[in-house]
């Protein structure tokens, strides 16, 4: 028994890899996550519209300082309708819109964004709580529903797993096979290779998504309020640049086993630090910024803009671009490892038509 | 051998392979030998334009004149044999017609006709490394490099191996292969035998037979332990030229006893 342990030992220590998966990553974990990991919102962004905006304003920041919870007031505008502060919630500007009534003893109404469940359910205690008599009305999610806030986050988690998971698995595959050298020597180039290896992947991945999403909109009666297009376009950024993350971990990988690990290690933080779960505001500053290298955090953004608000696209392409930046760059990242994984066929046939040259 | 054709000058790659050279020649096959690490596989690597040296000329047609088949490898286990056929086709962009008739020729020397619509992986041992052979030669590259393309298959088959690696030499192909055994590398018509990146010994395998200096000895009990080795249930025992042979029956030495002669002789010089 104590002979087959010792063996254990000796593999492990040689294994540096799952070493440090073993020692530093449990802490690195409990640190990152016990940081993220929180439900409590501590910030509401408001906007107060109607003619009474000035006097509610004061109200609202007095409840907050009461509850301990900063109300940032994003916008005061005494000409606005219920229809503006509709329009401005649709695209994400705040989580609450406060409608006042006409005179100074009306009853001003509240609109809360349903999308943002969190944010949402404090947005009700809090205001349940209030001086001030204010009525609440929940848009978008109204009964507040777990599945309509989770489900346009779980088809982004599945595309991840088909981007990251899969791809770097079928390219290690090859490498293990020993076919990667094979094709190196073949009149192709890496990007042909790139390129050809990931389309089925990618088709499988568009293909995914279509149908995850037809039936958590079928199955668990999530709304599907924007045009499909905008989620689609999400999803073609998205898969692009999970897919680098993929192929750059099957740059650093020799086998399946090692390209599992550090997928499961890109795969994991994004459960937890994307936003899926646990709401950004609530992260602290100093991890909430892994969230922002993280493609899930911007998919996440993307369907629940598109399936739950329906915002329109003026209002929601920062996601868009942060997900065609960040895939650019690990793309090129993993094009620049995998050519000079691929060995030398090019150079090396620069050096033959240099010789030729020469001799000639 | 003729200069000119491909090749390797004085090649170097650093830890693995030291100052080796090697010339090539149509209709010829060529093969390196030499024990685990000798620079076999490295050499094989670099023929095929998959790996870079750090000095030297490599001359090399362009990656779709040449064949390559590495160790254990070469096909994808999870496409049938068909389906490798067509994927290497397309590779090296045959047209339909070409490709057709190729198919056919290959599938008929390799007699894996009967077996198109099996999987890769379901074939035996002798027959993956036939397909493997299929799918070099395919495209009719002007160099066929081959890394221990027998290793690992019955005797039957790698009878039937070296008759498809013989045609491909007889139609003008620049062959070159790597083996650990030695007893094939008989068969080629050039052998280069490599000694921890070194070049130990280069010829014709019968010239190299006739060039050992001294005298190889079979006996039943070696005399001299660290100059005999195991043959069958015999030994082999070299004694160096101008040294007195013990006596006994003088062998008629094979290109096993010339290689171990010239790694005996490498030692002792080394030391």
């Amino acid at each position: 028994m104590l002979a087959m342990a010792d063996k254990e030992f000796r593999q492990v220590r040689r294994d540096r890899r799952t070493l440090a998966m073993m020692l530093a990553l449990p802490l690195l974990l409990l640190v990152v996550f016990g940081y993220a990991a929180s439900f409590n919102i501590t910030e509401l962004q408001v906007e107060i519209v109607g003619p009474q905006a000035g006097a509610v304003r004061s109200a609202l920041e007095q409840l907050g300082a009461d509850q301990g919870i900063t109300i940032e007031v994003t916008e005061v505008d005494e000409g606005g309708t219920r229809a503006t502060a509709e329009k401005d919630l649709r695209n994400g500007e705040n989580t609450v819109a406060v409608v006042t009534g006409e005179s100074a003893g009306s009853r001003p109404l509240a609109l809360i964004d349903g999308s943002q469940l969190f944010s949402a359910q404090a947005a009700i205690t809090g205001l349940a709580k209030a001086p001030v008599d204010i009525g609440t009305e929940v848009l978008f999610n109204p009964d507040l529903d777990t599945s309509a806030y989770m489900v346009p986050a779980i088809i982004g988690l599945i595309l991840v797993f088909i981007g990251t998971m899969v791809t770097s698995l079928g390219i290690v595959k090859e490498r293990e096979a020993g076919t990667l050298e094979q094709l190196a020597v073949m009149p192709f180039t890496a990007r042909d290779i790139i390129a050809g290896k990931l389309l089925p992947y990618f088709a499988i991945g568009l293909v995914d998504l279509a149908i995850v999403t037809t039936v958590g909109v079928l199955l668990f009666d999530v709304p599907f309020r924007g045009p499909i297009w905008q989620l689609a376009l999400g999803g073609v950024v998205f898969l692009m640049a999970t897919m680098g993350f993929g192929v750059l971990i099957s740059t650093v990988s020799n086998t399946q086993g090692q390209a599992i690990q550090l997928a499961l290690m890109v795969t994991l933080p994004q459960v937890l630090l994307s936003g899926m779960v646990f709401p950004l505001e609530s992260m602290a500053a100093g991890v909430r910024w892994i969230a922002y290298v993280l493609p899930l955090t911007y998919f996440v953004q993307i369907s629940r803009n598109v399936m739950i608000r329906g915002t329109e696209f003026g209002a929601m392409w920062e996601p868009y671009v942060a997900l065609a930046v960040l895939g650019g760059v690990v793309f090129g990242l993993a094009l620049f490892r995998f050519r000079r994984d691929l060995g030398p066929s090019r150079r090396m046939q620069q050096r033959l038509a240099r010789d030729v040259e020469e001799a000639g | 051998m003729t200069e000119g054709s491909f090749g390797v000058d004085h090649v170097t790659v650093a830890g693995r392979l030291d100052d080796v050279s090697l010339n090539l020649a149509p209709g010829t096959i060529v093969a390196v030998v030499g024990g685990d690490g000798a620079g076999k596989s490295t050499l094989m690597r670099v023929l095929a334009g998959a790996l870079l040296v750090d000095s030297g000329r490599v001359r090399i047609p362009g990656p779709d004149r040449v064949g390559f088949v590495p160790t254990g490898a070469g096909f994808y286990p999870d496409l049938t044999v068909a389906e490798n056929l067509r994927f290497a086709a397309t590779a090296y962009r045959l047209g339909e017609v070409r490709f057709r008739g190729r198919r056919d020729y290959v599938l008929g020397l390799t007699g894996l006709g009967d077996f198109t619509e099996r999987l890769a992986a379901d074939l035996s041992g002798g027959m993956r490394q036939k397909l493997a052979l299929a799918l070099g030669t395919l495209h009719e590259p002007e160099l066929l490099v081959l890394d221990e393309p027998t290793t690992g298959v019955d005797p039957v088959s790698r009878v039937d191996l070296w008759r498809i690696i013989a045609d491909a030499a007889a139609g003008g192909v620049h062959v070159v292969l790597a083996t650990s055994y030695i007893d094939e590398a008989e068969r080629a018509g050039h052998v280069l035998a490599l000694h921890a990146g070194r070049r130990l010994l280069e010829g014709a395998p019968s010239e190299l037979t006739t060039a050992i200096p001294g005298v190889v000895s079979e006996r039943h009990r070696p005399e001299e332990r660290s100059r005999a080795w195991r043959r069958g249930t015999r030994w082999h025992e070299w004694t160096p030229a101008g040294l007195s042979v013990p006596g006994d029956e003088v062998a008629e030495p094979d290109l096993e006893d010339a290689v171990i002669v010239a790694a005996l002789q490498r030692e002792a010089a080394d030391r």
